[in-house]
């Protein structure tokens, strides 16, 4: 549970000589026993650890793909407490790995901070990831993270100073989340340009805390090469869109998340 | 000269961007440093002595300020009360005070290096304003706005369009002005070292809020020193409607010093609050989908009109400019403080005193001024004669024609 689990996960697949691998759902999307079906599903090809999308009416870091995921699950009727159960069950059927709940800082506020990261912690779930939380802001809800032994992410982007990436290195647990490009979530041909470098730069400062692309990954490709020099991936807006209006979305995801493990 | 430093005595946001509680930053990583930079410069231009007088210049020469303030004699005669004195940002070129805003930061952007500018819009009055700013000073402009705003406001879109600007429909969530927010920031996101984003309103991350009411403050510091020449002394009470809260802020900014001046914020009560279709941020409501909350919003801690799980309400008001589920913070902070106070007036009221001022004083208001006329009309009945009210008229009604007249000639047919 909590920030050991995440560090094992991301000790085995660096042992395995490979990136970590960390698909993103929408809680409630298409609908909620829709994405229960394909969290289990995720875990079952293989996902090294889980984001949890949990939906909001403004996703200001979310492109189209993510935007209208969140959209259709709150139009039918998904909450904070919803996703928590979903959660919750997911761990119950035996999902395993390590799951992070991604969600805007408005409905947890909503919920209340503290009880937030108890209750998702109580539901199973290993860490938290806020977008729009930085760390400045973050006092409150790091210290109720450290009470539950739950992981609160941080972000760098291509835009942060050497200060920025120090800061987000210094006050991230369980990985430091590496936007790859200047841009909002959403599938790209091509990887961003001086990404290496650029994630060589985090590494710099990361004091050994595992780091992590997303934004743009898309590709088995773009797996392999991210995976020479960072420890893990996400991939969101890719899934989503290969497997969200597939006839079984749970099968699709499960075929998606196989072809992106180029090592098997 | 206008000085947009800092007057001793007037609160400013203290090195987080806070107000008080309110205010700050809450925005993706990417646009951290981005907002750094802006922060920078801004401290650097507001006190620069050039810049100053550049916008000073294009202010007095361009926009036509000072603009003047009108005694509403037949209003304040029919009401039997107070004494009404309109601010008549409603004559400034492009028709309300958005332009103050937008030329200022278009100014900013110029002096910056950038190379782009986008902006979001409602109503269309910022982006009218925006796309006039950047023909003026001649950068391209792309300006976002909500497919149902663009077909509510067809006569904007084809104004900015005329300016030069590139208008883009934003066709997520509710595809209203918030939307357009949201398309902007991303936009932003995207272009994070070429383009600057101008804001329409005293809202979103610091310094934001503090740029745009810098700017917006021309008009309480001119309502202020017209009074005392005109009339020989400082208003009772200056009301003001409230959407984001810039025209709000910029009157009341005059008077902050001014103890004895009640401040007065107007919302959007829209069909009233108990419908929950409303705009009023700060009205007491039990509804289980449409209540005000402190809440995080597009990158600024507020209150923000929201369902109990945190998610954003959507918002109504008869006008544009007043539809928006969050409010400036530095309003949340006046009013914590108890220097202001805010009320609200209803789609009806509205409407009846946009009637009202445009027959008693030939003045055809923008509905979001008009909720600020409404609130003057409760009020001066209920004062002695001399008593003064000052109404901010943040902008002229040509561009509510379409929403008015349907309405207005029902409400005369049932009269009969």
């Amino acid at each position: 549970m909590g920030l050991e689990a995440i560090a094992a996960a991301f000790a085995r697949a660096r042992a395995e000589g490979r990136p970590a691998l960390m698909p993103y759902w929408s809680l409630g999307y298409p609908d909620a026993p829709t994405s229960l079906r394909v969290i289990q599903a995720l875990a079952e090809a293989g996902a090294d650890l889980i984001e949890l999308g949990v939906p909001f009416s403004d996703p200001l870091a979310d492109g189209p793909i993510i935007q209208h995921a969140n959209h259709v699950a709150l139009t039918r009727g998904i909450t904070v407490r919803a996703c928590m159960a979903l959660a919750a069950q997911a761990r119950q059927s035996g999902v395993r790995v390590p799951m992070l709940a991604m969600g805007y800082a408005n409905p947890m506020l909503a919920y209340g901070e503290a009880r937030y990261a108890a209750d998702w912690a109580a539901a199973g779930v290993d860490g938290l990831i806020v977008p729009d939380l930085p760390p400045e802001e973050a006092t409150t809800l790091e210290a109720a993270c450290a009470a539950h032994d739950l992981a609160l992410v941080q972000f760098t982007a291509p835009t942060s100073t050497e200060a920025r990436i120090q800061l987000a290195a210094s006050h991230a647990t369980g990985f430091i989340y590496i936007v790859s490009v200047a841009g909002v979530t959403g599938p790209r041909e091509q990887l961003a340009e001086g990404l290496r470098d650029y994630v060589l730069r985090v590494k710099a400062y990361a004091n050994g805390k595992p780091v992590v692309v997303g934004f743009g990954i898309s590709k088995p490709e773009h797996v392999r090469e991210v995976g020479q020099f960072a420890d893990g991936v996400i991939v969101a807006s890719a899934l989503l869109r290969h497997a969200g209006e597939a006839a079984d979305p749970a099968a699709a995801a499960f075929e998606f998340v196989r072809t992106l493990q180029y090592w098997r | 000269m206008v000085a947009l430093s800092r007057t001793t005595q007037t609160p400013t946001p203290d090195a987080a961007g806070k107000f008080g509680a309110y205010g700050g930053r809450f925005v993706p990583e990417t646009l951290m440093p981005v907002l750094d930079e802006l922060a920078e410069a801004y401290e650097e231009l507001r006190d620069d002595a050039t810049f100053r007088a550049e916008y000073e210049h294009l202010l007095h020469t361009y926009v036509g300020r000072p603009s003047p303030i009108t005694h509403a004699r037949r209003l304040s005669e029919h009401l039997g009360g107070a004494q009404i004195y309109l601010k008549r940002e409603d004559l400034l070129h492009t028709g309300a005070h958005k332009i103050n805003n937008a030329l200022g930061q278009v100014l900013l952007a110029k002096r910056m290096g950038k190379r782009r500018v986008i902006a979001e819009t409602g109503a269309g009055q910022h982006g009218v304003a925006t796309a006039t700013a950047c023909a003026l000073l001649g950068l391209p402009c792309v300006v976002y706005m909500g497919a149902v705003d663009m077909q509510r406001q067809q006569p904007n879109v084809f104004r900015m369009r005329l300016l030069g600007a590139e208008v883009r429909a934003v066709e997520s969530g509710t595809r209203t002005l918030k939307d357009a927010v949201n398309e902007a920031i991303r936009d932003w996101v995207a272009h994070p070292h070429d383009t600057y984003y101008v804001i329409g309103s005293a809202l979103g991350p610091h310094p934001y809020p503090t740029i745009c009411r810098d700017f917006q403050s021309v008009i309480g510091r001119e309502a202020r020193a017209q009074m005392l020449a005109q009339v020989g002394r400082l208003p009772d009470q200056v009301i003001a409607c409230v959407g984001g809260g810039s025209n709000a802020i910029g009157i009341f900014y005059g008077f902050l010093n001014d103890e004895r001046v009640r401040l007065v914020g107007v919302e959007a009560g829209g069909r009233g609050i108990e419908s929950g279709e409303h705009a009023a941020r700060f009205a007491e409501s039990a509804h289980p989908q449409v209540a005000g909350r402190v809440g995080i919003f597009q990158g600024m801690k507020t209150v923000v009109l929201q369902n109990a799980d945190g998610q954003i309400a959507n918002t109504h008001s008869i006008s544009a400019g007043l539809d928006y589920a969050g409010v400036g913070p530095e309003h949340v902070y006046l009013r914590e403080i108890g220097r202001a106070e805010y009320t609200y007036a209803t789609d009806e009221e509205a409407l009846q005193a946009f009637n009202l001022l445009c027959r008693l004083e030939g003045i055809i208001p923008a509905l979001e001024s008009a909720h600020a006329v409404a609130e003057a009309i409760r009020r001066a009945p209920t004062l002695p004669r001399d008593q003064i009210l000052l109404v901010n008229l943040s902008g002229r009604g040509d561009k509510d024609l379409n929403t008015v007249m349907p309405l207005l000639e029902e409400e005369n047919n049932g009269v009969g």
